[in-house]
C-alpha cells in the first residue's frame, strides 16, 4: 500500500538511534522496514473512544511464574488462572509457551502481548535453525525480545522467565516489559513473584537434583497461588534437560472442586418457564421449515420426520 | 487496556485503596538500576566498581545484578539510570564499535578498542536521544594510545574525561568523601580498596544500593573482574553512629 502516514519522530525509535528522526512523510512500509513504530491503530482507538465505543480490559494474567536453575537443566513453573480485571477469565490457561525444543518461556502481564511476543520469537528462532542447521540458542531468544520490547517502549506488556538448555548449558533469564533482562540462577515474575521469591530465598541451593529442583518451583507457585489473588488454579512445570524436555502440564492441582452434586445436572423439559414464543416465517429464498422426508427403504417407524 | 489499568490502580495506590488483585512489581514501574557506580584511574590502569541492587518501586528485581558491561576486552561500561536503556544502548555501543574497527583499525591489537572511541559512541546516542533515554554511564579502560582512561557521560550527554567519577543516586552520599581521600597515581591495590570503600559507604547511606561490590580491574595486560560480599566489605554499616541498646529493655 502506498498510504502515506506521518510519523511522530517524539515516539519512534528507529534502531539506527545515531541517525536523527526528522519531521518527515513516510511510507507505511517504509516506517515498518526502518523498524519505526506505526501508531495508525492509535489513532482509531481514539477516534472509537470518542464516538462512544466501550473498550474492554486486556486480559491479564495476574499471575505466578517462576523458575529455578538445577545441576544439568532449568525448571519453569506457572499458575494457571487467566483474570480479566476481577473475573477469572480462564481457570486453566498455558502460561508456559514454546519457544523452541529446547527453550521455554513463561509469561506474566498482558496475556495477548506474552502470547503474540513468544509466538513471534518461535516462529524467528525456526527460520534460524533451518537457515544454520544449528539448534537454537537461548541468548538470541533473549536478544531477540529484548530489542523487540524496547523498541516498544514498554508498550508490550510481557514481562517473561526464559529458560532453556542450549549447547552452553542451562541458562535462566528473566525479560522485563520496558527491555531489559537479569540472569539469574533462580526467579520470579508477576503478581505472585514476591510470594514465591519468599520461598526461593529460604530454600534454593545450588546444583540440586532434578526432583529437588520441581519441588521447590511447585512450591513457589503453589506460595503464589495462595497468597496473591491475581494467581490460582493449578501448577504446570516444565523441565528442560539436555536432549530432554518434560513438559508437566497440570503436574499438581491443588484446587480442585470439593463439592460436586451426585446427580449431576440434567433438566428436565419444562424446567425453564416459559415466557413468551415467536415464531418467524421463513422467505420464500429459504427452504420450507416443515419438510417431509419420504423413506424409500426401511421401515416406516425408523424413518426421521423432519 | 494495559495503559488505562496502570494509570487507575496508580491512582488508587495514591488514594490508599488497595488493589483488589495482587500487583506485579514488573508491571508497575519501570525497572531501574537505583545504583552507585564509580570509576578512577591509578598508575597503570583503572578500577571501576558498581553495586548490585536493581529495583522497581521498592521491590528489589535482583540482588545480584552486574552493572559493569564489557563493550571490549579493554574498556568497560558502568551502567545506571533505567536498567532497558543501559543495557540497549550498551549492546548498540559494542556493535558500533565493533562496526567501526571492522571497518577502520585493521589488524592492530584484535579485541582491543580506543576507550575514547568507546566513549564518544556512547556520548552521541545519549546526546541525540537525550529525550528518550535516562541513562548514566561511565566509561574506563586501557588503550596503547592514551594509556588508562575514564570518561563520565550523565543525563543530557555530555562527555569529560577525568581521573576519577562517581554516579548513581548513591554517588550523592560519597562525593565529598572521595574529593577528600582521593589521590593520584595510586597503586592497583590501593585504587581497589578506595573504590570499594567509597561503594559500601553508598550502598550503607543509600536504600536503592545494596548487594555486593563488584570490581573491575583494566590494565595493560588485561582486565579482572572481583566480587566482594558483605561480609567481605569494609564493615560501614556497623561503623555507622548509633546509641547502644540496652538489652532487654525497652527500645526507645
Amino acid at each position: 500500500a502506498t498510504h502515506v502516514v506521518e510519523v511522530k519522530p517524539a515516539r519512534a525509535l528507529a534502531p539506527g538511534l545515531i541517525r536523527s528522526v526528522a519531521m518527515a512523510h513516510i511510507h507505511r512500509d517504509d516506517a515498518e522496514e526502518r523498524g519505526g513504530f506505526n501508531f495508525d491503530n492509535v489513532r482509531r482507538n481514539e477516534m472509537l473512544r470518542g464516538s462512544g465505543l466501550a473498550f474492554k480490559n486486556a486480559m491479564k494474567t495476574g499471575t505466578t511464574i517462576s523458575g529455578v536453575c538445577f545441576a544439568g537443566g532449568v525448571v519453569l513453573g506457572a499458575d494457571t488462572r487467566s483474570t480479566n480485571g476481577e473475573t477469572v477469565a480462564d481457570k486453566n490457561c498455558e502460561k508456559i509457551h514454546y519457544i523452541a525444543p529446547n527453550i521455554y518461556c513463561c509469561g506474566a502481564g498482558t496475556a495477548a502481548d506474552t502470547e503474540a511476543v513468544t509466538g513471534m520469537i518461535a516462529s524467528n528462532l525456526e527460520l534460524h535453525r533451518m537457515a544454520t542447521k544449528r539448534d537454537s540458542r537461548v541468548i538470541t531468544a533473549l536478544t531477540q525480545l529484548k530489542t523487540h520490547l524496547f523498541k516498544y517502549q514498554g508498550h508490550v506488556g510481557a514481562a517473561l522467565v526464559l529458560g532453556g538448555c542450549d549447547v552452553d548449558g542451562p541458562h535462566l533469564f528473566t525479560v522485563y516489559p520496558h527491555g531489559s533482562s537479569d540472569a539469574l540462577p533462580f526467579a520470579t515474575m508477576g503478581s505472585g513473584s514476591l510470594a514465591a521469591m519468599a520461598v526461593f530465598e529460604s530454600d534454593f541451593k545450588e546444583n540440586m537434583t532434578e526432583e529437588e529442583a520441581k519441588d521447590l518451583v511447585a512450591r513457589s507457585i503453589r506460595a503464589g497461588i495462595f497468597n496473591d489473588l491475581g494467581s490460582g488454579s493449578n501448577v504446570d512445570l516444565c523441565v528442560i534437560k539436555k536432549g530432554e524436555v518434560s513438559y508437566l502440564r497440570n503436574h499438581e492441582t491443588p484446587n480442585e472442586r470439593t463439592y460436586v452434586r451426585s446427580k449431576g445436572y440434567d433438566f428436565p423439559p419444562g424446567s425453564t418457564p416459559l415466557n413468551r414464543r415467536n415464531f418467524m416465517t421463513a422467505t420464500s429464498a429459504t427452504l420450507p421449515l416443515n419438510e417431509t422426508v419420504i423413506i424409500s427403504e426401511g421401515a416406516p417407524e425408523d424413518a426421521m420426520v423432519m | 487496556s494495559f495503559q488505562d489499568d496502570t494509570a487507575l490502580s496508580t491512582t488508587m495506590a495514591a488514594y490508599g485503596v488497595p488493589p483488589a488483585l495482587g500487583v506485579a512489581p514488573e508491571m508497575m514501574e519501570e525497572i531501574s538500576t537505583g545504583t552507585t557506580i564509580m570509576a578512577c584511574q591509578y598508575d597503570g590502569g583503572v578500577v571501576l566498581g558498581a553495586d548490585s541492587r536493581t529495583s522497581t518501586g521498592t521491590y528489589v528485581a535482583n540482588r545480584a545484578s552486574d552493572k559493569i558491561t564489557m563493550v571490549t576486552d579493554n574498556v568497560w561500561m558502568c551502567r545506571s539510570g533505567s536498567a532497558a536503556d543501559t543495557q540497549n544502548v550498551c549492546a548498540y555501543v559494542k556493535n558500533l564499535t565493533e562496526e567501526h574497527n571492522m571497518q577502520r583499525r585493521g589488524d592492530l591489537d584484535p579485541g582491543m578498542a580506543d576507550v575514547k572511541l568507546v566513549a564518544n559512541l556512547t556520548m552521541q546516542l545519549a546526546y541525540k536521544n537525550k529525550d528518550k533515554l535516562s541513562a548514566g554511564m561511565i566509561i574506563g579502560g586501557w588503550d596503547a594510545t592514551l594509556g588508562a582512561q575514564v570518561y563520565g557521560i550523565p543525563l543530557g550527554g555530555s562527555m569529560q574525561r577525568v581521573p576519577f567519577t562517581v554516579g548513581g543516586s548513591g554517588s550523592a552520599y560519597i562525593y565529598g568523601w572521595c574529593d577528600n581521600t582521593w589521590r593520584e597515581n595510586m597503586t592497583r591495590e590501593e585504587a581497589e580498596g578506595w573504590v570499594a570503600r567509597a561503594i559500601s559507604l553508598a550502598i550503607a547511606r543509600d536504600a536503592s544500593s545494596g548487594g555486593v561490590v563488584r570490581l573491575v580491574t583494566i590494565h595493560s595486560k588485561g582486565s579482572s573482574r572481583q566480587m566482594l560480599e558483605p561480609k567481605h566489605q569494609s564493615l560501614c554499616e556497623s561503623e555507622l553512629p548509633v546509641i547502644p541498646r540496652k538489652v532487654g529493655g525497652v527500645v526507645g
